[in-house]
C-alpha cells in the first residue's frame, strides 16, 4: 500500500513534516512560513542539562511546540498519540496507512539507519513521515534527507521507542481535520508577536539575555574548564547553529525567508526591510561559527584567552543587533 | 548569505553524500533554498566531537583492561551514551548503574540483569563479560 505521496526536502525535520503534510491536503504552505507561525525561532541556554557532554544550547523552541503552535494559529486540528507498547504503536500505524493518512512520527536518530554515521547521536527529537508500506518495509520521507528512503518494522520500532532525553514513547501524530480556508494573516502577526515576546523575555537564559550569558561563558570557559573543554563547548555551539537543520546561521535564513514571504502576504513593505536585516544578522552568525572554528580547529591546548574574548564580544554585538531588530519587529506588525 | 556563497566543502566521506538545505538570497534579494555539501567550520566541529567520543572509548578500554571499571562503561562510550540515557535504556537510576561499574558488583551481577545490557548493547553476555571476547 503506498500513498500518493510528494516528498520535499526542507532544512529541518519538524517544519518539514508539517509542510509536506500540508502539502499533501492541498495546502501550499511553505518551510519558513510553518517556522514562522510556530514561532519557532529562540535562543536559549538549558541549564543543567549536558548533550554530548557539552552544555545544551538551542536556537529553536522546544520539540513539537511549532506543530502545537502552528496548527492552533491556522486553525487545524492535531491528533497526537503515544503510546506505552510497540505493538499497539505499529498497528495504530498500519490502521492509519490503511485509510491513506500519512503520519508524522517523533523518533530517535541513533538507530536511524539511513543517517550517515557521524550524524547518529542520542536525540530523540527527530521527526519523519510514514507514508506506506511495501513487502514489509514502511516507506519514509525524512524531511531532510533528499529522497524517500525505507526502514524495516523493526528498525522503525528501535527508533519510535528510543530512551533518554525527550523519549518519543512511539509518538505519532496527523491533522484531522482543517478550516475552509486557513487563517494565514492573523496567524503570521500571532507568530510574529510570539517570537518578538521570546526573544526580548525578561529571563536571563533566553532570547537575547541567553545570547549574552552565553557569551559571558565564552569567556569563563578557558579558565575554569581549561582550553580542551572549551574548544569542545563551542564546537558544540557551533553545531548546534548550523548543524540540525536550521537552514544556516542558526534559522535567522530561514526566519527571514518568512518575513520576506510574510511581508507580501500581508503587503507590509516593513516586513521586507526586516526581513534584509535578519538576513546580515545570519551573517554575523556565520562569521561567528568561522571564527569560533579557527579556535578549536588547532586542537591546541594553549590558545590564548583573547580569541575567546573575541568571538564572545561578536557574540555580545549579535545579542545587541537583535534586540534592536525584535523591537522594530515589534512594531512593524 | 548570498547563493552564490552557500558553502560547498568537503565533508568526511559518508556525509559527503548527504546534502542539506540552506536558505539564501538570489540576484534579484529573493529567498530561496540551495543545497550544501558541506561547511568547514561544522566539519571541523564534527570531526573534533568524534575525536572525542573516541578518546573517550579508548580511555574506557584501558580502564576496562586495567580492571579499573566494569565493561559496561566501555559499552556506554561506544554507543555514544552517557549514564543518564544508558539508566533509562535497562530502566535503573543512574546511581544503580554507576554501581555496575564497580568490578565487584559488576561480577556480581546476575543473568538477567547482564542480558539486559547485552541485549541494549546488542551482544552476547560472554561480549559483555570480555570484551575481547571473539577477538
Amino acid at each position: 500500500m503506498e500513498i500518493n505521496f510528494t516528498h520535499h526536502q526542507t532544512a529541518h525535520c519538524e517544519n518539514g513534516v508539517i509542510s509536506n503534510l500540508m502539502k499533501y491536503k492541498g495546502f501550499e504552505i511553505s518551510e519558513p512560513m510553518v517556522f514562522g507561525i510556530g514561532s519557532g525561532l529562540i535562543f536559549c541556554y538549558i541549564p543543567f542539562l549536558k548533550v554530548n557532554h557539552a552544555p545544551a544550547i538551542s536556537y529553536r523552541t522546544m520539540p513539537g511546540q511549532i506543530f502545537k503552535k502552528f496548527a492552533k494559529r491556522v486553525g487545524i486540528k492535531i491528533k497526537k498519540e503515544k503510546f506505552k507498547n510497540p505493538q499497539q504503536a505499529e498497528a495504530r500505524l498500519n490502521e492509519n496507512l490503511e485509510k491513506n493518512n500519512p503520519v508524522g512520527l517523533q523518533v530517535g536518530v541513533y538507530n536511524l539507519v539511513y543517517f550517515p554515521d557521524e550524524y547518529r547521536f542520542h536525540f530523540n527529537a527527530h521527526n519523519l513521515i510514514v507514508f506506506g508500506k511495501e513487502n514489509g518495509s514502511y516507506l519514509i520521507s525524512d524531511p531532510v534527507m533528499e529522497t524517500v528512503t525505507t526502514l524495516t518494522a523493526k528498525e522503525l520500532e528501535k527508533v519510535r521507542f528510543a530512551k533518554g532525553a525527550f523519549a518519543p514513547k512511539g509518538h505519532m501524530y496527523y491533522p484531522i481535520s482543517f478550516p475552509k480556508e486557513l487563517n494565514i494573516k492573523e496567524a503570521i502577526i500571532k507568530g510574529i508577536k510570539n517570537t518578538c515576546r521570546d526573544m526580548l523575555a525578561p529571563v536571563p537564559i533566553i532570547g537575547v539575555n541567553g545570547i549574552r550569558y552565553t557569551a559571558k561563558l565564552i569567556r569563563k570557559w578557558p579558565k575554569k574548564k581549561g582550553v580542551k573543554v572549551a574548544n569542545h563547548y563551542l564546537g558544540q555551539i557551533v553545531r548546534m547553529q548550523e548543524e540540525i537543520g536550521t537552514g544556516g546561521g542558526g534559522f535567522r535564513y530561514i526566519y527571514a525567508a518568512f518575513l520576506q514571504e510574510s511581508s507580501k502576504i500581508l503587503d507590509n513593505n516593513k516586513l521586507a526591510d526586516l526581513s534584509k536585516e535578519m538576513t546580515v544578522i545570519g551573517d554575523l552568525w556565520r562569521d561567528f561559527a568561522l571564527d569560533a572554528s579557527r579556535i578549536y580547529k588547532s586542537r591546541s591546548r594553549s590558545a590564548e584567552n583573547d580569541v575567546y574574548n573575541n568571538v564572545a564580544s561578536q557574540l555580545e554585538v549579535i545579542a545587541d543587533k537583535e534586540e534592536v531588530f525584535f523591537k522594530k519587529l515589534k512594531k512593524a506588525i | 548569505m548570498k547563493k552564490s556563497d552557500v558553502p560547498q566543502d568537503k565533508s568526511s566521506l559518508e556525509t559527503g553524500k548527504h546534502k542539506e538545505l540552506c536558505y539564501a538570497v538570489d540576484e534579484n534579494g529573493e529567498y530561496t533554498t540551495a543545497k550544501s555539501s558541506g561547511w568547514q567550520p561544522k566539519t571541523i566541529a564534527l570531526d573534533n566531537a568524534i575525536q572525542e567520543i573516541n578518546d573517550r572509548i579508548e580511555n574506557a578500554k584501558n580502564r576496562v583492561l586495567n580492571n579499573e571499571t566494569s565493561p559496561i562503561e566501555y559499552y556506554m562510550e561506544l554507543h555514544k551514551m552517557d549514564v543518564g540515557i544508558l539508566a533509562s535504556y535497562v530502566g535503573l537510576f543512574k546511581w544503580q548503574v554507576k554501581r555496575h561499574f564497580k568490578l565487584k558488583r559488576f561480577n556480581k551481577l546476575s543473568e538477567k540483569t547482564l542480558q539486559k545490557y547485552a541485549s541494549i548493547f546488542e551482544i552476547s553476555i560472554n561480549q559483555l563479560k570480555d570484551i575481547d571476547y571473539g577477538n
